[in-house]
């Protein structure tokens, strides 16, 4: 049996694996996932390195060609499978991806950093016996407040953050957000703001974030 | 009509921007946002930039926000005017595609910072948190040892030639390389001969020139 030419690296519990993974089933590119074991530090080995020198996941091969950067690969899916799956899900011409640019760099700049601080806080300081600090999730609740509430403005006046259809912009946010309602107290931030808690419901209740959170869900297959 | 970047001549993502328009030989107006007016939190700037922040940027009828969206859409809208800075080989744009996030999400988060706590706050009248500063050169120098390792086996980060995920990096390398922070870059043979050819641009003299208020 010939091997799918995509192969993904990374477990898929992983906010920027589960990233490339919605966008390849959006796409409906066929792919295969090796799933890492990050605690026995599979992907700090040498052999992992190579196509991954940061030693974080997720990394991605296609035919010849390998990367690594979530945001990256979600937008060289979209570019090569054009013509299949989601077709608008990076825009029919430049304006559109300008348009759907902004919100991508916007939430890697902008919404991860305060939302990726409170996860880490919230949800796995507690599992990894390490002390909260309190500061710190104030300071980053109040940052993603700020955003949310810009957010809450644009879906106001669209049904999506880039326009009127599903784009990589709503994509990206998948996530991070889906950990924060999920696993810890704070989904207030988001339920709180109608256009915020709409747009939600819309995104998250797409079939690929479905496939996704299942994916999450089941145990690791063994490896031959 | 045309285009029009609003910011503050000194900001790097404002630089960085402009740095793409100068690379891409393309005229543009610059509109000075008056920052301590708060005129970038309200109408009719907000209407560009929702999150109120320099800079803004308008082609036409579109309207951008992050400045790295903007150089996205120069280079691919003009990519027959000036210097190519991206590729229309797919598998080539896919490398040069990583490069963009490395800077983005990595190295600006240590070189921005640093950049701001040694050079801007003075400026602004407040002081440097020593505290933070030796952990962020750690961090730094753990992204530059990434670096070194591409420039050995790499001309330019995204390859062969010089494009959009060099010129990202131009406004903070620059101001890094006014503190003491340039000692991490000089250490690396690499990202050194690698820094001294990406500020030697003209395009970049042209942006400092015009920087100088």
């Amino acid at each position: 049996m010939a091997a799918a030419p995509v192969t993904v690296y990374g477990p898929p519990l992983s906010a920027a694996v589960s990233r490339v993974l919605a966008c390849l089933l959006e796409k409906d590119v066929p792919f295969q996932l090796v799933p890492f074991n990050i605690i026995k530090g599979e992907h700090k080995k040498p052999d992992y390195l190579k196509i991954q020198p940061f030693g974080q996941v997720p990394a991605f091969q296609d035919e010849s060609i390998t990367l690594f950067e979530s945001r990256a690969i979600a937008r060289y899916v979209c570019d090569k499978y054009a013509n299949q799956g989601t077709k608008g899900l990076f825009g029919t011409n430049p304006l559109e991806k300008a348009s759907i640019d902004q919100w991508v760099e916007a939430e890697g700049q902008s919404f991860n950093p305060p939302i990726s601080v409170l996860l880490f806080q919230l949800a796995f300081a507690p599992r990894m016996k390490i002390k909260q600090d309190e500061n710190l999730i104030q300071e980053n609740e109040t940052k993603l407040a700020k955003v949310l509430d810009v957010y809450d403005k644009t879906l106001g006046e669209s049904k999506y953050l880039a326009g009127d259809d599903f784009t990589l912009a709503d994509l990206s946010h998948l996530p991070s957000t889906h950990y924060l309602l999920n696993s810890t107290d704070r989904g207030e931030l988001f339920m709180s703001r109608k256009n915020v808690e709409r747009w939600w419901g819309e995104i998250s209740g797409r079939e690929s974030w479905k496939k996704v959170v299942e994916m999450q869900k089941s145990p690791p297959p063994r490896r031959a | 009509m045309g285009i029009k970047v609003q910011g503050h001549p000194l900001s790097p993502a404002a630089q960085r921007v402009m740095l793409c328009l100068a690379e891409k030989n393309l005229d543009y107006e610059f509109v000075s946002v008056d920052l301590t007016a708060g005129q970038h939190k309200k109408e009719p700037f907000i209407s560009i930039n929702p999150f109120g922040q320099v800079p803004g940027f308008e082609d036409g009828d579109l309207k951008l926000f992050e400045s790295r969206a903007m150089t996205r859409y120069i280079s691919q809208a003009y990519a027959d005017k000036g210097t190519p800075l991206i590729s229309k080989d797919l598998k080539k744009m896919a490398i040069i595609g990583v490069w963009l996030e490395v800077e983005a999400l990595k190295f600006d988060a240590a070189g921005h910072s640093l950049s701001f706590e040694i050079l801007i706050k003075p400026i602004l009248g407040m002081s440097t948190d020593e505290a933070l500063i030796e952990p962020l050169q750690g961090q730094l120098a753990s992204v530059l040892d990434v670096y070194e390792a591409r420039l050995a086996e790499s001309k330019y980060l995204g390859g062969d030639e010089f494009s959009l995920a060099d010129l990202h990096h131009i406004p903070i390398v620059n101001n890094l390389m006014k503190t003491k922070v340039k000692s991490l870059f000089e250490q690396r043979p690499h990202v050194k001969a690698w820094c001294d050819e990406i500020l030697a641009r003209p395009a970049w003299k042209k942006v400092l020139e015009g920087a100088r208020v």
